[in-house]
């Protein structure tokens, strides 16, 4: 598919150099990181900089791994991803279909209000939440990192729209064979939008794994932080060393690159999808 | 018997129906409905982290249109949103006709272009903080050993730092948006292409008459989500420009001011009032773009 829209010879350098500058903008704050990860903090604030480390060294990786409890901060991220995705898949896929083939009433009122909940931001739930999260005592847990998380009117929406696009005789095939509504959900048709559940774990993951500012209200305990909140520990408010920042950032940033590397297609897929109504 | 059969049929499908969407909407009514509500109850009491918050009536909104902070933090925020969201779209829209052309190396252009999307933006902050830093940072450093210019106070002098938030964020944010678009050039169909060429259009009339009219749902759509992201930009400025410092209110947001007064002030009745008003802000927002994409979107049938 791609081939035959080879552009004609000789015209190409344009199109590689344009690409060429992107990667390199794109690519250059990564490599940066990188070679200041493995420098000393003499080595990092000479001036004018020398691009390689003099030696290569893993001593930024082995203060920042001993100032703050890295394998705890991918074991809550990891969780809390987790969660949130299984979360929104049942909670999510179970209204979204109940939306897109069953009737029941005040559905529309219900739908309608899903739906207009897309467009509030997220901000003006925080003080509630944080409130909720305190009155059940979840606050500096992973729980709370997650509950307010998995009820998604987005998902819900999504999946209804996936649902919807399945014909109709598969229900009807099985009503026959005597299966019931919610055995018509989970045997037949749960299966058939697994694309669209992958594409939402995905989306979710990655939304999950990314925000800030609800880990940073509901906790405050260094051993409940994520890798996001606790990057915003490493930059402190006393003099910087910018070796172990780095070295701390290039640790939190990893998992969710190689994750991209491995099932770039489904990334791909996912977010394209967010696009397409 | 029919009638009754069906009866029986549809309370059953109504039984099913509710209690299907019962884990959503309690969760829903909890954490969304509930919390509206309270959000808005807060946003007239005095509440903070202690004691028992006293009803003040509209006394947080009185203060809210008094505060310069607050009329600064939403000139900040629209600031944000006229730079950011043209900068984004243009340079998404760019890079994604750059990475359809079917170029060899097109997979790996593609892989790095992708990358800021899946990277954390705290931890982008975190590099462009460096990259940005007066004394010892790459861009400065650069900048001198160019001549351009002496070194720029980035992320402390308050004429540039919105500037530099901008930057960032567009870095940032160009690459998720360029998987949108990207998505929605594939589904221009081929055909439009081949007319153009055999009437002798060349690339650049193609990209006018065709490409940019087939994709406008997609940029639209990413417009749409840009504003609405640039409104809420928190992350970005709370780790690169340090608290109480001299770039502090010339780079605050709505977002960022909102989290001071209720999460690190724990003015929580007031910070709730700075929430409503972001709020009233997007609806107008979505509301302006259900209105415009009547008129300016091209859906292609």
């Amino acid at each position: 598919m791609m081939s035959k829209r080879k552009p004609a010879a000789g015209r190409t350098w344009p199109t590689h150099l344009a690409l060429i500058i992107l990667s390199f903008v794109t690519l250059a704050p990564f490599v940066w990181m990188l070679l200041t990860s493995f420098k000393t903090f003499e080595e990092s604030v000479r001036m004018p900089p020398a691009i390689l480390p003099e030696a290569w060294q893993l001593e930024n990786y082995r203060i920042v791994l001993g100032k703050f409890p890295f394998h705890l901060f991918y074991l809550n991220t990891f969780t809390m991803m987790g969660m949130t995705v299984l979360g929104q898949l049942i909670v999510c896929s179970m209204a979204g279909y109940a939306f897109a083939r069953l009737n029941f009433p005040a559905k529309e009122f219900l739908f309608t209000l899903c739906l207009a909940l897309l467009m509030v931001p997220g901000q003006i739930f925080l003080v509630p939440h944080y409130d909720i999260m305190v009155k059940l005592r979840l606050s500096d847990t992973i729980t709370a990192l997650w509950l307010p998380k998995i009820f998604s009117a987005f998902g819900t929406f999504m999946l209804r729209q996936f649902f919807q696009g399945l014909p109709r005789s598969l229900d009807e095939a099985a009503m026959i064979d005597g299966s019931g509504y919610f055995g018509i959900y989970a045997r037949i048709l749960l299966p058939l939008v697994k694309p669209a559940l992958v594409s939402l774990a995905i989306l979710t993951a990655l939304a999950s794994f990314k925000d800030l500012m609800w880990p940073l209200i509901v906790n405050n305990a260094m051993d409940k932080m994520t890798l996001s909140a606790g990057l915003a520990m490493l930059i402190g408010e006393h003099t910087t060393i910018y070796p172990q920042v780095m070295a701390g950032s290039a640790l939190a940033i990893w998992p969710m690159i190689v994750l991209f590397l491995v099932f770039q297609k489904h990334f791909i897929e996912g977010i394209a999808l967010t696009g397409i109504k | 018997m029919r009638i009754r059969h069906d009866k029986r049929n549809r309370r059953g499908e109504t039984l099913a129906g509710y209690a299907m969407i019962a884990p959503l909407f309690i969760g829903l009514a909890v954490f969304y409905i509930f919390a509206f509500g309270q959000n808005i109850y807060d946003s007239l009491t005095n509440k903070s982290s202690f004691g028992v918050p006293d009803f003040v009536g509209l006394a947080n909104y009185v203060k809210l249109f008094k505060a310069p902070y607050f009329y600064q933090s939403l000139q900040n925020t629209l600031m944000y949103v006229l730079i950011c969201v043209p900068l984004v779209v243009t340079f998404s829209v760019l890079a994604a006709v750059l990475l359809n052309t079917g170029i060899r190396g097109t997979g790996v252009y593609r892989t790095l272009a992708f990358l800021p999307a899946v990277t954390l933006p705290a931890a982008i902050a975190l590099m462009w903080k460096w990259l940005l830093n007066y004394e010892f940072g790459l861009i400065n450093a650069g900048l001198n050993a160019l001549g351009i210019s002496s070194s720029v106070a980035w992320l402390s002098d308050p004429k540039v730092v919105l500037f530099a938030v901008s930057m960032v964020f567009v870095w940032g944010g160009v690459s998720y948006q360029v998987i949108v678009l990207l998505a929605g050039l594939q589904g221009i169909s081929r055909s439009y292409y081949e007319a153009a060429r055999i009437d002798g259009a060349g690339s650049l009339k193609q990209f006018r008459y065709i490409t940019l009219p087939l994709l406008s749902p997609s940029i639209f759509f990413v417009m749409v989500t840009s504003i609405i992201n640039v409104f809420q930009i928190f992350d970005i400025i709370y780790l690169i420009i340090p608290q109480y410092s001299s770039g502090t209110s010339a780079s605050r947001s709505l977002a960022t001011y909102f989290f001071e007064e209720a999460f690190m002030k724990f003015q929580k009745g007031y910070g709730a009032a700075i929430a409503v008003a972001l709020f009233v802000l997007i609806l107008l927002v979505t509301l302006a773009q259900l209105w415009f994409q009547k008129r300016w979107v091209h859906y292609d049938e």
